[in-house]
């Protein structure tokens, strides 16, 4: 394979990878705390890219602006999505919420159909992103492919600074062992919770918008595949560690595009990699790359 | 009620769906105390604490919380554990709980959750490792890697940090050696002589006798018929 061919799948891999890892993020961190599967987290993903659609191309807002709003009101939506679906349910079985979780999902793509129409909107890129870099030896790069990557690497660092450096960040990692005993420190555990799902949601709202830009369109049921890929990642990285969803994402993104780009005749089977990894780890590695111990988890 | 009563707590009931733990308990603790409730391994000791901290639903006629900050009385019935800590009451709950993965260092940051004042928690922080100096050298370690004896050390010191006015403690002494429990118990003392409010649960009165600041003192029969001794032990 020639060097600009493999420079150019290398990117590629990177920029999907680091978009499976920002949305496996997300579960991740849910996981950790609640040890709750949020099924929703694709749907807050497709809702991001809706919503930069909605701002920059029916609203006419510059491509920054719209990326904000667009952040913001997909946070909100991951929050409602807490404090009605789940957090009612707080003292319930945990299966009850994971019931609670596929029925916000299904409703919230079925809303997506009715209020946004089923049909997939293309989204015009900003030509800034698109335009083309020359390398003296042919490696042509397109900015877009090392924008997701570096934007992707930036916010997980961010936040594991956030888990790793700050006190709302030692009250989530301590909630995600033991909730009473975080609670008899005085943490206030319903907003530790509730800043999860507002963290996890701004980034799969992060994820979207590039995902949107990526493969410029939006439809309803855009966040299924990737956010059960994503899923995948978080499982493979070893779900409750947020640096195990990162890696998970990667690999995952490696693997789809290398083994497409290594053997072009298996790209019908593209979507089947990520059920193959995730087969193999739950064999061999059942707690993930970086997991921590399996107790009774679902 | 006497002007240095800090907690007065009158008929407390807990009930586990149609199990009764605990049974019109009434308890008064004055400021600079060490009180006791001793009694059985499943008497409902650590029921009543929960209680107290708000980790288990309960009611009461009464459960008034006056803090020594301003005197002012304050009902906790009902009210979560957080506001608990906020009012000045702190727990080193049953068996230790310790933050397995986090360090030692991190798991006393926690116990410091609800101040602000960095120079404040520094203080307690050394405050706690000159209490327990073997923390101070496992202070980098997790918390899993800490013996039963360091671990409730660990968990005496992180309730600590939130500077309570009332430290209550649920059986230090469960699984340690004798020697230190006798260790434990003494800097128990320790911190009570520091102007420390105590609220200590354990099952064996033997080590609780040792500490010296049994409230009630008597023969067995007068302690039985004593309604104290009859609400710990006996469940009322």
């Amino acid at each position: 394979m020639e060097l600009n061919i493999f420079v150019q799948h290398f990117i590629n891999a990177l920029s999907l990878g680091s978009l499976y890892g920002l949305v496996a993020v997300g579960y991740t961190m849910v996981y950790g705390i609640l040890r709750l599967i949020n099924f929703a987290h694709g749907d807050i993903f497709m809702l991001g890219a809706y919503f930069v659609y909605f701002a920059t191309i029916v609203y006419k807002l510059n491509w920054g602006v719209g990326v904000v709003i667009a952040i913001i009101l997909t946070t909100i939506c991951g929050l409602l999505v807490d404090r009605i679906a789940y957090k009612p349910l707080r003292e319930a079985p945990r299966i009850s919420a994971l019931i609670s979780a596929i029925g916000v999902s299904f409703f919230i793509e079925n809303f997506a159909v009715v209020v946004f129409t089923g049909m997939p909107r293309p989204v015009v890129q900003p030509p800034i992103l698109m335009k083309p870099i020359e390398f003296s030896n042919g490696v042509r790069l397109i900015p877009l492919g090392i924008l997701v990557p570096v934007v992707a690497f930036l916010l997980v660092g961010a936040l594991l600074w956030l888990l790793y450096c700050t006190k709302p960040g030692l009250a989530m990692r301590a909630i995600s062992f033991d909730i009473e005993t975080t609670r008899m420190m005085g943490v206030s555990v319903n907003k530790i919770i509730a800043l999860a799902f507002g963290l996890g949601s701004a980034l799969a709202a992060v994820a979207g918008i590039m995902w949107a830009l990526r493969y410029p369109r939006v439809e309803p049921f855009m966040g299924m595949t990737p956010g059960i890929k994503a899923f995948i990642a978080a499982v493979f990285g070893g779900i409750g560690s947020v640096p195990g969803a990162m890696i998970g994402g990667l690999i995952l993104g490696f693997v789809e595009i290398m083994s497409v780009a290594f053997f072009p005749t298996l790209s019908g089977y593209k979507d089947a990699f990520a059920f193959l990894l995730l087969i193999l780890i739950l064999l061999f590695r059942p707690t993930g790359l970086l997991g921590e111990k399996l107790e009774d988890k679902i | 009620m006497d002007d240095r009563t800090m907690l007065k707590i009158e008929k407390l009931n807990v009930n586990y769906g149609a199990i009764q733990a605990v049974r019109d308990v009434s308890i008064s603790i004055n400021r600079g105390e060490i009180v006791t409730l001793i009694g059985a391994n499943g008497a409902g000791k650590s029921s009543i604490i929960r209680a107290i901290m708000g980790l288990v639903k309960s009611h009461s006629e009464e459960m008034t919380f006056i803090s020594p900050r301003d005197g002012k009385p304050v009902s906790i019935q009902g009210k979560p554990a957080e506001a608990h800590v906020k009012l000045g009451i702190s727990l080193s709950p049953e068996g230790r709980r310790i933050l397995p993965q986090l360090t030692v260092e991190e798991n006393l940051t926690l116990g410091a959750y609800i101040r602000d004042d960095a120079k404040g928690i520094s203080d307690d922080m050394e405050y706690v490792y000159s209490l327990f100096p073997r923390l101070k050298e496992r202070r980098k370690q997790k918390g899993s890697t800490l013996s039963g004896g360091e671990q409730q050390m660990l968990a005496v010191g992180r309730a600590l940090m939130s500077r309570p006015d009332l430290l209550m403690l649920d059986e230090p002494s469960l699984g340690l050696a004798p020697i230190l429990v006798d260790e434990v118990f003494g800097i128990i003392r320790e911190i009570n002589a520091q102007g420390r409010t105590i609220l200590l649960v354990e099952q064996n009165a033997f080590d609780v006798l040792e500490v010296g600041a049994v409230g009630l003192s008597g023969t067995g029969a007068e302690l039985l018929n004593d309604p104290k001794v009859r609400a710990a032990y006996l469940g009322g």
